[in-house]
């Protein structure tokens, strides 16, 4: 078994990093530029999942309707005032193919509305195919497969 | 002077105590006389159990329930709750048990599929020591049955030994829409789960309310795609417990961007979508019908949103503490092209709906809203303040939440006043 190059584990972790804390900072109009165009976000429950089931909460399959997503939460959606931090594992590299790399990584996104209790929100784990060109890295296709299945109120902030 | 009663103005279809929402005396009321009582509640669906064996955790109100199918294909329902100690005899959401029998762990009682008692460790005791006495009969300690009806393969139990016949409850209104839905065969597409922190009746309105549509969700105006020339109506069942809202979309190609010129919004057309593939609607019924929301009383919502279809499930767990489960379907014959489509589509609806998630807020700040407010009363006199059969278009009339509250107060009669009397 090959070791895995550490700049390359570095690289992924630092896309992981930077893609919760663009969430939590709510630079939500910078988030659709960690995908390719044509990429595939989904957020979708572990009981679905494990079940062969494909219907998930969010589904957008371009970088388009993750931007629609965006205007709709800034613009459209009514939802209760909150904070997200997202805390997220050490990605284990499940397969390297070239310029491609498949990952998984453990997350928990706590929430804080406003009468600031923390609560934990979501629970669960990306499933992630990253294209990686000249150092630089994007997402081709994000699965949150989440534990919490039982969604407070609603989900409108993207995972 | 006026002997006013201490509970004030009794609750009327027009005019409701937001004691209703708050009160653990009237939510346990409700329990017997609505969701035990003379009605029927949704279970699930029965392409989610095909084969023999097959089974689902449900609930009618609060009470857990577990949905099987058994032998020769027929459907049972029983409470999920052991006749020794009361313990949880299944203890998964789903699965198959390919046995048929379901065995409490706790002390090994085991049951059939449709409930009855079939086995109890040490019966006879142990070499004459200990067991049950021989008038012991396992007949009389039998799992909580319900009886089960299934109308065009959604299912329904009742605790109910006098209530009509489902397809009599549901009257012919409603199951021509049921028909309209189900007109052929469907698959599970899976489930989300959104927990509320209010009140079941909440969300019971929020679904047959049709004057918030255009103003809580706010997405197709502000995508410049809402339109008020669009044709809808509601139409209730004879009794107003259950009601259906039907948009039609404009006949032919549909081109969003005319939209904005008949939006009825300052903000039209202030966005443009990048991707209007999350909006196609590829029509699959033998109409033009774009949206169905049809709220079945107490517990279920059927829908069809553009291409999206699902039932939302009402579970009660607390007079703040509402479930609603959505499970979503397409049809057996869908290719994967179709059901990526519907996929696509879901962004629409569930608890991340663009034109949905709003609900789940709304009966939030209704439940935070009444809080300490008993004896004051909502106002519920959009387009009369009567309950009709039929209404067009439906966006500016309450109709069918007065027809929800005919029902509920007919059902809950003399209790809601006792009710309230005991807490007061």
């Amino acid at each position: 078994m090959s070791l895995i190059d550490p700049a390359l584990q570095g690289l992924v972790d630092s896309l992981n990093a930077r893609y919760g804390l663009c969430l939590d900072d709510g630079r939500l109009e910078q988030w659709p530029e960690f995908f390719v165009d044509n990429c595939l976000y989904q957020v979708i429950a572990r009981e679905n999942v494990e079940n062969g089931l494909p219907a998930a909460v969010m589904y957008c399959d371009s970088k388009g309707m993750l931007i629609d997503r965006v205007v709709a939460l800034r613009r459209a959606n009514v939802f209760p005032e909150h904070f997200s931090r997202h805390l997220i594992s050490r990605a284990i590299l499940t397969g390297i193919d070239g310029e491609t790399v498949t990952s998984e990584a453990s997350y928990a996104v706590l929430q804080t509305r406003n009468d600031g209790e923390t609560r934990i929100y979501n629970a669960g784990k990306y499933v992630d195919r990253l294209l990686i060109n000249d150092g630089v890295v994007h997402l081709v296709s994000r699965m949150c497969v989440y534990d919490t299945h039982r969604i407070a109120t609603l989900l409108a902030t993207p995972i | 002077m006026n002997a006013a009663s201490p509970m004030g103005m009794p609750s009327l279809p027009t005019a409701v105590d937001y004691r209703v929402y708050h009160d653990a005396h009237i939510f346990a009321a409700e329990q017997r006389n609505i969701f035990k009582g003379r009605t029927w509640c949704y279970l699930g669906l029965e392409a989610e159990i095909p084969n023999s064996g097959d089974y689902r955790a449900t609930h009618v109100g609060e009470t857990p329930v577990v949905l099987v199918r058994g032998e020769e294909g027929k459907i049972h329902a029983w409470v999920n709750r052991c006749a020794h100690k009361g313990a949880t005899v299944c203890r998964s959401l789903r699965g198959n048990q390919a046995d048929g029998s379901f065995v409490c762990v706790y002390h090994q009682w085991a049951y059939d599929a449709e409930g009855t008692l079939v086995g109890v460790p040490f019966r006879r005791g142990l070499k004459g020591v200990g067991g049950y006495d021989k008038n012991f009969d396992p007949a009389n300690h039998s799992l909580e049955k319900l009886r089960v009806e299934s109308y065009r393969g959604m299912v329904f139990g009742t605790f109910s030994a006098d209530v009509e016949p489902l397809e009599v409850f549901l009257g012919p209104v409603m199951c021509k829409y049921i028909d309209r839905v189900f007109h052929r065969p469907i698959k599970v597409l899976g489930y989300s789960r959104q927990y509320m922190a209010g009140n079941w009746k909440l969300y019971s309105e929020n679904s047959r309310d049709s004057y918030h549509g255009a103003l809580l969700h706010l997405f197709y105006p502000t995508f410049g795609i809402y339109r008020q020339s669009q044709d809808s109506a509601g139409e209730l069942d004879e009794q107003g417990y259950h009601n259906v809202f039907t948009v039609s979309k404009p006949k032919g190609d549909i081109d969003y961007g005319s939209f904005g010129d008949e939006a009825n919004r300052e903000m039209q057309g202030v966005a443009k979508l990048q991707d209007e593939s999350l909006l196609q609607f590829r029509p699959e019924i033998e109409d033009d019908v774009g949206l169905h929301i049809q709220s079945l009383f107490p517990s279920v919502v059927l829908q069809q949103i553009q291409n999206t279809l699902a039932t939302r499930q009402i579970v009660t767990f607390g007079v703040d503490k509402t479930e609603l489960v959505w499970t979503y379907f397409g049809y057996t014959d869908d290719d994967e092209e179709t059901t990526r489509h519907r996929l696509r589509n879901l962004n629409l609806v569930g608890p991340s709906g663009l034109i949905s998630m709003e609900d789940g807020e709304a009966v939030e700040l209704c439940q935070q809203g009444t809080a300490g407010a008993e004896g004051k009363h909502s106002f519920i006199e959009m387009g009369g303040d009567d309950v009709r059969g039929y209404y067009a278009p439906m966006g500016m009339d309450e109709n069918a939440v007065r027809g929800f509250w005919k029902g509920y107060l007919s059902l809950m009669g003399e209790a809601l006043a006792v009710s309230a009397e005991a807490s007061a």
